[in-house]
């Protein structure tokens, strides 16, 4: 049977720079992880990006994903924070 | 499909107005741990509770992690042990070493805090429960996050005045042997007239027997978060107030379902309830007195006060509820003093005072809590402060309670520091008229009629 989407929201938030987003999809195709969609905007300079990916076939934990790419955000400069999707689901929808 | 702006509110209500799960507890009956003798209660407590609470603090962590929502407490409530130790317990000596067993596991299994050194004498007292309440100046004092609670009163029985003279002594008591740490020991012990059984907060929970062996009870919080909310609709009329609260708490107490839900399916213990709670802390921007003033009143204590939290707590809870399939604990906003910056703010300005704040737990969950007092305050006039709130709650049908700091030593304007989530006070000053021949009279105020409402 096919294993069901592991869907979590990554937010990027940072300085706006060359390269945040094809780094962090980059760092996301290493560890198999799909992206479902991206949105993003820039205001006053500032760069805030929001992915919807899918870990199902992540080939390390969410954990391990998790604090990857929080150290990859420190390294170019942007905060980058990934959290299951539910806590948003819940909250805004009925 | 979620979008950026609801990704981004929910972001800013947790990194910058304090949105948070308060705590998770978990409630874990100690009846089957009962036995004649003393040791072997103490080896079966200390086993049951290390064994189902040993992935708790874990289990807090990881969802926090994985849901980027603080989880800030994981504590344990247990069965009062008035009724655990009373087979074994000759002696108050043994109850405390009881409640340096609950310490000692507490701290192995990494919670916060642990509440139900407690004792149910809405009616009377058994033996063991007058040897435990007698134990807890002492309980208190040689063990660090133990918690004690004692149900003095209901709606059902009326009030134990017995119980409720002798809580003076043992609150000063309490105070007296932890004046090193401007009474600390007072801070972790709470008096109620119709405690709730499910409460997940302390320092007033505890397992109530009416429960399951195990259960998972979380407490949300989110002052902040219905602060700003309500900072958009200034100068709207109150249909849309109470909208705006009601919206935000629903959002708040969904997040404390998820969280609940996770932690009781992890550690596959059932889940209980949410407690919908505005519950503050000490940081700046996480005040209910705040909300207060956004309302409309310029301090906490002022005219429409009362008001002003008649309907925060309704609409909190109106909102709530339709967002959680169990709610119970005590479900209210918060009116601490010291664990609220705007309530501090409020007694340093001369605007509330000890009889305004007993006014306003008429209103909203709990009661007089965390109130600094000066250490030369009668014995009887502290049982007297607490008959004053257990009779609002007996004939009003709700829970209050009273935990309230003789901090011995000091005196009105001094200020005390408790540290960590439970802040700083202001010393307040007590009405000084006599009441003791109120409270030694002895024996029970009777059980209220339930008609006639008036």
């Amino acid at each position: 049977m096919e294993k069901a989407a592991e869907k979590s929201i990554i937010t990027v938030v940072g300085k706006d720079t060359v390269g945040i987003i094809a780094k962090v999809c980059t760092y996301l195709s290493e560890h198999e992880i799909n992206v479902l969609d991206i949105s993003q905007t820039i205001v006053q300079d500032y760069f805030n990006m929001m992915m919807i990916v899918d870990m199902r076939n992540s080939n390390q934990s969410f954990f391990d994903t998790s604090k990857g790419l929080e150290e990859l955000g420190e390294k170019i400069g942007v905060s980058i924070k990934c959290q299951k999707e539910e806590i948003f689901e819940n909250m805004h929808r009925i | 499909m979620i979008n950026v702006g609801e990704v981004t509110e929910t972001n800013k209500m947790i990194e910058k107005e304090n949105l948070d799960v308060r705590t998770i507890t978990l409630g874990i009956s100690l009846l089957d741990c009962i036995d004649s003798d003393i040791n072997k209660v103490n080896e079966n407590i200390y086993n049951k509770i290390t064994t189902l609470a040993k992935d708790l603090v874990k289990t807090g962590e990881d969802i926090e992690k994985e849901y980027g929502i603080p989880v800030v407490n994981k504590r344990i409530s247990v069965t009062p042990i008035a009724l655990v130790g009373g087979a074994a317990c000759k002696s108050s000596a043994d109850f405390v070493s009881i409640a340096k067993t609950l310490d000692k596991a507490a701290k192995t299994v990494g919670v916060n805090f642990l509440g139900g050194y407690s004792a149910l004498v809405s009616k009377g007292m058994t033996k063991a429960d007058e040897l435990l309440i007698r134990s807890i100046p002492e309980a208190l004092s040689c063990t660090d996050i133990v918690c004690s609670s004692i149900n003095v009163g209901s709606t059902k029985t009326g009030i134990n005045m017995d119980a409720v003279r002798l809580l003076g002594d043992v609150i000063k008591d309490t105070a007296t042997l932890t004046k090193e740490q401007d009474s600390l020991g007072c801070a972790k012990l709470v008096v109620f007239c119709n405690a709730p059984d499910d409460n997940p907060f302390m320092a007033g929970a505890f397992h109530g027997v009416t429960e399951a062996d195990a259960i998972i009870n979380v407490g949300v919080s989110g002052p902040g978060v219905v602060k700003t909310a309500l900072e958009s609709v200034r100068g709207e009329s109150f249909e849309v107030l109470c909208e705006t609260i009601k919206k935000t708490a629903f959002k708040v107490t969904r997040v404390g379902q998820l969280v609940a839900k996770e932690a009781s399916n992890r550690l596959d213990v059932p889940f209980g309830i949410i407690d919908l709670s505005l519950a503050p802390t000490p940081a700046i921007g996480d005040s209910v007195a705040d909300i207060l003033h956004e309302i409309g009143v310029e301090y906490a204590g002022a005219p429409g006060t009362t008001a002003a939290l008649a309907l925060l707590n309704d609409q909190v809870k109106k909102g709530g509820i339709m967002a959680s399939s169990y709610v119970g604990g005590l479900s209210g906003a918060f009116i601490p003093v010291s664990e609220d910056q705007g309530m501090i703010d409020a007694v340093e300005a001369g605007a509330l005072t000890l009889e305004k704040l007993e006014a306003m737990t008429c209103v909203c969950s709990v009661g007089l809590d965390m109130i600094a007092i000066p250490g030369d305050t009668k014995n009887t006039t502290i049982s007297g402060i607490i008959a004053d709130e257990m009779a609002i709650g007996m004939i009003n049908q709700k829970t209050t309670a009273v935990r309230i700091i003789p901090v011995i030593g000091k005196k009105v304007g001094d200020t005390v520091e408790f540290g960590g989530l439970l802040g700083y006070a202001p010393v307040m000053p007590v009405n000084g008229f006599d009441c003791s021949a109120f409270v030694n009279r002895g024996g029970r105020i009777p059980a209220p009629v339930h008609s006639f409402k008036n």
